[in-house]
């Protein structure tokens, strides 16, 4: 059972999924169960995976018993096995708190939706295991078209807002299977790892055509993570969609293209090549800088809370794109830890904006007013989230920040440092105006707002249970994930230290 | 006349980076839906092509071996071989293997075609995905021209 561990992430998932197909139209009590019971299997077996990365090193699982380069294998290391524990466990919580949330804003479809999830689910752990490069660009399209159904069930607007992501989303896979197609040409091989023994072995380093793999391989996987300005399909899918979608969805499916980033850069194309011969970093460490502002200032604009949070996830991106491209051995220490964090932060405030939009209705800022009487753990579990997004110690935000602060020193991008204290900045500005509207209660009410007001007097009450629990402990998560920073960067700095990322510029 | 040659000699990718823009132009440019999902199918056609050119070698067949290339001593003694089975030696896997002779350049590479059927597959889902969400959006809007859609937006705002 214990060498089946890779496998058995992604197939519980999977199995669960047809089974629910099957079984849950008619049987709708059945769904939810079934549902945690798989991400619970996942979550176990992702435990189990990181054990054994953490003392045997890197696990190859192969499918079928056929070695890698004809075969297809997932292939587990220090950063997959992280990320992978990340995805499940926040696709675990989410499914916690869907368990009213989907009943009541998808009523007629339970059993379709949670089959989408899991299929989705399936899909972001395979990108995360899978040593295939053209298997990521299959598992890239299953988890794609699943999310543009799961965004499309909400309203009216989610529906024209999934058609874009739909165009968007196809165009970036579509570049980054053109991608693959160049890099076969070159080496004759789909395995991740045998492209790059190839690569080392031809001597193709210098070759055009690794380059154009490159750079088709890049903007694909910018589309798809919505680095800005490729982001215009972001905003409007997470905010219009039914909440627990964009509780899945946004703090996964950016996360996780960040890790194919990662991937293809230090496995698949090696750092020599990404960083030393390419010389771009400058270039793109700008371009974050770029995004990281321009989001962040977007976010201050908006008054809807999903979509403020929707543009901080887009300022996120930049914040690891830039980290990652500082070419430095912190700045990708900094960026691989801040994948798990964010994960977390934003899986946090997307809880929270799911909870007041179930109780209120309502999208704007201003449905939050007087929350603190009334709904006092949500908003515990909130205030730990907007601490982590700003980056107050001692959250996991605080360390992530910290660490890609002190790669952009050190590799002297000051840009960037800059960059991302103004984006803190900015972030204390944003939540601090939520606590100030949430604790600070009711503004005068305009007009005719009497008869609302009484409403909202005794409307909100304290979230139930199902919702509550997944909120505090993704908010006590992140406490740990904080605390316990060095064991999380221990394993980080364990992968990344063997590609010698520092010494090579020197 | 040298460019000529050039254009000629990769005939293939020149074509399918055409297409492809045709198609990215229509799925950018476009204003109505079906339009659009029309361009992003051109544009996952010119992908295939490209693939499918990369197995082509000149002068090759199909990558399939026929039976008397496998057992060239038994040709026409098939149906003998049939009834008297158990008399007649069976050669095995590996021996079959080494008495082959196959020249790998006669053959097409079947492997990037194969992974076509899976981006065909893809194709077809992304579109049937896009043509039904198309279908919504004319029930909730009552048009797929883009620019009316967004008008009944602001409108109703």
């Amino acid at each position: 059972m214990i060498d089946q561990s890779p496998a058995i992430i992604l197939l519980a998932p999977f199995l669960l999924a047809i089974l629910l197909a099957l079984l849950g139209i008619k049987r709708e009590w059945l769904c939810f169960p079934l549902v945690i019971t798989g991400l619970a299997i996942s979550v176990a077996a992702s435990v189990v995976t990181l054990m054994r990365v953490i003392d045997e090193g890197t696990i190859q699982y192969l499918f079928g018993g056929w070695e890698p380069p004809f075969g297809i294998n997932l292939r587990v290391d220090g950063l997959n096995a992280l990320v992978a524990l990340a995805v499940s466990t926040v696709s675990l919580l989410t499914a916690i708190y869907s368990k009213r949330a989907v009943p009541a804003e998808t009523s007629d479809k339970v059993s379709q939706f949670y089959t989408l999830y899991l299929l989705s689910v399936t899909g972001l752990l395979g990108i995360v295991l899978t040593g295939d490069a053209f298997n990521l660009y299959v598992l890239i399209e299953i988890s794609a078209l699943t999310s543009y159904a799961l965004i499309g069930m909400g309203s009216k607007r989610a529906t024209l807002a999934a058609y874009k992501y739909l165009i968007m989303g196809t165009i970036g896979a579509s570049f980054y299977l053109l991608g693959v197609g160049y890099l076969y040409i070159k080496t004759g091989s789909l395995n991740m790892y045998d492209i790059q023994e190839q690569i080392v072995a031809n001597d193709l380093l210098g070759s055009p055509t690794i380059l154009v793999a490159f750079i088709l391989i890049m903007v694909g996987v910018w589309i798809k993570m919505a680095f800005f300005p490729l982001h215009a399909w972001l905003p409007n899918s997470y905010t219009f969609g039914p909440s627990t979608t964009s509780t899945l969805l946004g703090p996964l499916v950016t996360k996780v293209m960040i890790y194919v980033m990662i991937r293809m850069i230090l496995t698949v194309f090696s750092p020599e090549f990404a960083f030393d011969q390419l010389d771009w970093s400058n270039i793109i460490v700008w371009m974050s800088v770029i995004a990281i502002l321009a989001a962040s200032i977007s976010a201050l604009a908006q008054t809807s809370l999903q979509k403020m949070l929707a543009f901080l996830i887009i300022a996120e991106v930049g914040y690891m794109v830039g980290g990652v491209w500082l070419a430095d051995e912190m700045g990708i220490v900094g960026s691989i830890y801040h994948i798990i964090a964010d994960a977390f932060m934003t899986l946090c405030v997307f809880l929270f904006a799911g909870i007041i939009f179930t109780k209120t209705g309502r999208r704007d800022l201003s449905a939050m007013e007087g929350l603190f009487t009334k709904m006092p753990l949500t908003m515990v579990g909130f205030l730990v989230g907007a601490f982590s997004l700003i980056g107050i110690p001692p959250t996991a935000g605080f360390f992530s920040k910290w660490y890609l602060i002190q790669g952009g020193i050190s590799s002297g991008h000051y840009e960037y440092v800059a960059a991302l204290l103004i984006s803190s900045l900015i972030n204390a500005v944003l939540f601090f105006r939520i606590i100030e509207i949430a604790y600070f209660g009711t503004k005068p009410a305009e007009g005719h707002g009497h008869h609302h007001e009484e409403e909202r007097k005794d409307g909100p009450t304290e979230a139930s249970f199902s919702m509550l629990f997944p909120l505090l402990i993704t908010a006590a998560l992140l406490i740990g994930i904080g605390l316990y920073n060095q064991e999380v960067v221990a394993i980080i700095t364990d992968f990344v230290s063997q590609f010698n990322i520092g010494a090579t510029i020197l | 006349m040298e460019l000529l040659e050039a254009l000629s000699a990769k005939f293939n990718y020149w074509i399918y980076v055409i297409i492809m823009m045709i198609g990215l132009y229509a799925m950018i440019s476009k204003n109505n839906l079906v339009k659009k999902l029309i361009g992003m199918s051109i544009f996952q056609t010119a992908i295939i092509l490209f693939y499918v050119s990369i197995g082509v070698k000149e002068g090759d067949t199909i990558p399939i071996l026929y039976h008397d290339q496998v057992h060239p001593s038994h040709g026409d003694s098939h149906h003998e071989a049939d009834t008297g089975h158990g008399e007649d030696h069976h050669p095995s896997h590996e021996e079959i293997v080494a008495n082959l002779h196959i020249e790998p350049d006669d053959f097409a590479n079947p492997l990037p075609h194969v992974l076509m059927l899976t981006a065909i597959v893809v194709g077809v889902a992304t579109l049937g995905v896009g043509l039904a969400l198309t279908q919504k959006i004319y029930r909730d809007f009552g048009s797929i021209e883009e620019n009316e859609i967004l008008e009944s937006i602001k409108s109703a705002k």
